[in-house]
């Protein structure tokens, strides 16, 4: 195969490299070779405040012998670096049988599907859209007091390539707006926070109102210094339709990544086929939809994005896979083999997480809660895979009273298990929307869309100050 | 592999002195080894050997400043970061505030942060430390159903900053650590063991492998709490966390641009009379302690809170310009792809003089926590809003009683920090900003059932 103007190492090369890779024996060898660029701008405090612009390229191969994975990476894609950096990762291996390797068709797209990707975009646009965003907050009202709007673009390259024959290439494009508010008032400060962000170029900005994004970040701050305190203790709890999804990033995504489910660190293990949810709940994890922030063609192994469904009418009926984990149980990758860069091994992640559409209407739901609370935006969050316990937090919530929004409450986490709150699911509406996040599992972060319906949870202890 | 033989402060000396005439230039190199083995199930499940190198260029000129890095010291990728760098100042709003460091004459504190031990020892013998951990945690109590990490890692980094104002330096330390997570009972109660050090022979492999198995087990059979209000005691791990974020609404930089809570407070009450807070980055006891800040100039020790009254704050450069003060030798950055921003490195509470068994036998009834979750989703340091996910023991008749899971911890910083009833002797440094030790808390919001 001739090397092409789109391949980052040559895959006559990365036969030479995956044979060295496997010199003293092996199971499966992979290099994986990235280009990223990217740049970044923050208006803050009524100016550009700064304008960063990064560069890394470089490869990492890992060879796995049994149970072992040997790793080592390297900024030298030169033949010599490659072969140290196979070396060391090969450390791990003893006396087995030496092989070579030879590749499958291609797979992945070398061109990406952004019409605008950031490094063909004047620099001036970014911070013109910074700027828009910086007059729009401030014009929200006089009490607020800082604004922050950060942009941010990258381009991400890569090649993997491994001894199982595969040879694929992707070009990721990935671009996000963000604008956080701090609001002063005689209360004292709150903050407020939107974003936007998708595999895609620039021209995200022309179908986003940008304007009105950073209106919601300083409206969540303003509406917040007249709040009161959350309620501490038990009560029900309505999730707005795309105010984070993260409730089920957080019950039970992470418990449904084969590696926690191998390692019996995951209260979803060995629970297949079991009701593990309200019959309302139908979850999918899918890397295919379009533009979504957490999208890609191939994953960081190779593996193409799939749409994997997780829970069916509150039945648990798969995992999500990455190659390694896939092999030892003789089935397939379902594409969630990522990493944040080449400096890390993939291990199992979501992509696009999302509970489907149900019947029922997001007003209706409202007006049948007597008491409770509305959250119309959540945080981050945070969940012990173990014992199923997680947090998540509330950045714009309203208590509901009498079937009716009444008055906003002040920032707290909700704390629940994840098989318990997920059964206490009573209602969901129509209504899907996504919403975009920053995943953390093991000190890697990788984009993750997360996305539900409004829906209802009957009862969950909400972390305030006030009595519930 | 990197450029081992390049000298890192040459190197960036010789890119700084290319600034031109009215242009300023910084730049920050770096070149690490480091070696993570994580062990399971009797084998090493994972080997990895990594060497990193890096730069990052900041250009000044006409009061707008510009970045770019790069992870290669290869002359031709530094000579397109500083080609970038200089086009990125062109868009910056000009701000008179905005310059590098220059040398202020403060001496370095004479630390050794460096240790041959850890880059040399070879990957084996790392391996074997992994690998015992793993087997002693599962072999010390039969309640322990699984460890679902046992890690060995190590770091070993080198830096220099160069900057045409005539800041020259270069410093490297090293760092290695061991962490055992231990699940007991059916309820998969995890215990979280933690060994550090800068050489290979500080690490405590027993005191990692009893931490993990004490944490995990005591919470066996643990039950949802009841809400109500009561005294919280905060396990040292947790009361590091809590002065983190504390710390990080004392940075300059937060200050200035009015996202602290304690912006125009200097002088005032915050605190409890008992609470002395300072960050000394010259301490060595502090894991993450250093002789330069990320601009190139000492670090110091700066008082934060004395006597519960608000002393001031952190400043790197520019904030401190925009404050209308001077550096306080507190900027910090995230590595070569980073800027540096004013914070802290090394907070810790003056100790007092109780064990943690006085300090419950005091408080009598209470909650114990040893660990939270969600302190980046609840805690504001600029509302000073505080909500956490929490676990520990119930405190009953002064000593630690029935496990608790699954409740709530709230209040406001502002008050907590005036709540503060206790504070322990019994001071911890681990990994992070912030040492930590036993200290309770009166009055907090407990959430459950």
């Amino acid at each position: 195969m001739a090397a092409q103007p789109d391949m980052l190492v040559d895959p006559d090369l990365a036969q030479r490299v995956l044979a060295r890779a496997l010199r003293r024996g092996g199971d499966f060898a992979e290099v994986f070779a990235e280009d990223r660029r990217a740049t970044s701008a923050v208006f803050d405090d009524g100016r550009v405040e700064e304008l960063a612009s990064s560069r890394d390229r470089g490869a990492g191969i890992r060879v796995v012998v049994g149970e072992t994975t040997g790793f080592a990476h390297t900024a030298d894609l030169s033949e010599a670096g490659l072969l140290a950096a196979a070396e060391a990762a090969a450390s791990v291996a003893r006396d087995g049988e030496s092989r070579t390797v030879a590749f499958g068709d291609r797979k992945g797209v070398a061109v990406s599907g952004a019409l605008r990707p950031g490094d063909s975009v004047p620099k001036a646009d970014k911070i013109a859209l910074l700027a828009r965003s910086d007059d729009a907050a401030r014009s929200a009202g006089s009490a607020v007091a800082q604004v922050s709007a950060s942009y941010g673009d990258s381009r991400r390259r890569f090649l993997v390539a491994n001894s199982d024959g595969v040879l694929a290439v992707d070009d990721q494009v990935r671009s996000r707006l963000a604008v956080s508010v701090v609001a002063v008032g005689d209360t004292g400060r709150q903050t407020g926070f939107e974003s936007v962000a998708a595999t895609s170029g620039f021209e995200l900005f022309d179908r986003t109102d940008v304007a009105e994004l950073a209106w919601a970040a300083a409206r969540r701050a303003l509406g917040k210094l007249a709040a009161r305190p959350a309620p501490s203790g038990a009560v029900p709890v309505v999730l707005a339709s795309g105010s984070g999804g993260i409730l089920f990033h957080e019950a039970c995504g992470h418990g449904l990544e084969a590696d926690h489910v191998a390692k019996d660190t995951s209260v979803y293990a060995g629970r297949m086929g079991e009701l593990v949810a309200s019959p309302l709940v139908t979850l999918v994890d899918d890397g295919t939809v379009g533009g979504e922030w957490g999208a890609f063609a191939v994953d960081d192994e190779g593996h193409p994005a799939g749409r994997t469904v997780l829970i069916e009418r509150g039945v648990l009926v798969d995992y999500m896979w990455d190659g390694v984990r896939a092999r030892k149980e003789r089935r397939s990758s379902s594409g969630n083999g990522r990493r944040q860069s080449y400096r890390h091994l993939p291990m199992v992640r979501m992509t696009n997480t999302f509970l489907l559409d149900g019947a029922d209407d997001p007003d209706g739901i409202v007006s049948r809660t007597p008491h409770g609370v509305y959250v119309a935006k959540l945080g981050g969050g945070q969940v012990n895979t173990a014992t199923g316990d997680f947090v998540f937090g509330t950045t714009e919530a309203y208590l509901i009273e009498d079937g009716h929004l009444t008055e906003p409450l002040r920032d707290a986490n909700l704390i629940g298990n994840g098989p318990e709150v997920l059964s206490r699911i009573d209602a969901v509406a129509g209504d899907f929307a996504m919403t975009p996040g920053t995943c953390g599992k093991d000190g890697q972060s990788v984009p993750v869309g997360c996305g539900q319906p409004t829906l209802r949870i009957s009862s969950v202890t909400i972390g305030g100050t006030a009595g519930a | 592999m990197p450029e081992t033989s390049v000298d890192l402060a040459r190197l960036a000396r010789s890119v700084a002195e290319q600034a031109g005439s009215g242009e300023e230039i910084e730049v920050y190199a770096s070149r690490s080894v480091e070696t993570d083995v994580r062990a399971y199930d009797g084998e090493i499940e994972v080997l990895s050997q990594a060497a990193s190198a890096g730069i990052g260029v900041r250009v000044v000129v006409g009061g707008r400043q510009g970045f770019a890095s790069a992870g290669s010291l290869d002359a031709a990728v530094v000579a397109e970061t500083v080609r970038e760098a200089r086009d990125n100042a062109v868009f910056a709003t000009p701000d008179d505030h905005v310059g590098l460091a220059r040398p202020d004459g403060v001496a370095p504190a004479g630390l050794e942060l460096w240790d041959d031990s850890v880059p040399s020892t070879p990957p084996e013998r790392k391996a074997e430390l992994a690998l015992e951990l793993e087997r002693r945690t599962r072999a010390a109590d039969p309640r322990i159903r699984q460890v679902s990490s046992a890690d060995y890692g190590d770091l070993a980094v080198e830096t220099a900053v160069a900057t045409s104002t005539g800041v020259l330096v270069g410093s490297r330390r090293t760092v290695c650590s061991l962490a055992v997570s231990a699940l007991a009972g059916d309820g998969g109660h995890t215990g979280v063991g933690i060994s550090a050090g800068r050489r290979l022979e500080d690490l405590d492999l027993e005191r990692a492998v009893a931490d993990a198995v004490l944490r995990s087990t005591r919470l066996i059979g643990a039950s949802k709490g009841r809400s109500g209000r009561c005294t919280v005691v905060f396990d040292p791990r947790v009361t590091a966390t809590l002065l983190a974020v504390v710390a990080s609404a004392l940075s300059g930089e937060s200050v200035t641009k009015n996202r602290s809570m304690f912006a125009g407070r200097v002088g005032e009450d915050v605190a409890a009379p008992s609470v002395a807070l300072v960050d000394d980055p010259t301490d060595p006891r502090a894991f993450s302690s250093a002789a330069f800040d990320g601009e190139g100039l000492a670090c110091r020790r700066n008082a934060l809170i004395s006597g519960g009254v608000l002393q001031g704050f952190v400043f790197d450069t520019v904030a401190a310009r925009r404050a209308g003060t001077v550096s306080t030798g507190s900027a910090v950055r995230g590595g070569y792809a980073s800027t540096p921003v004013a914070g802290c490195r090394a907070v810790q509470l003056a100790p007092g003089h109780q064990s943690a068994e006085e300090i419950l036998a005091a408080v009598g009834e209470g909650l114990f926590v040893q660990s939270v979750t969600g302190v980046h989703s609840g805690v504001s340091a600029v509302s000073g809003d505080f909500s956490v996910g929490a676990e520990g023991l119930w405190i009953r008749g002064g000593s630690l009683d029935a496990p608790v899971r699954e409740v709530t911890v709230a209040s406001t910083l502002q008050r907590m920090l005036h709540s503060i009833s206790h504070i322990g002797a019994d001071v911890e440094w681990l990994p992070g900003l912030a040492a930590g030790q036993t200290i309770a808390i009166a009055d907090m919001a407990v959430g459950g059932e």
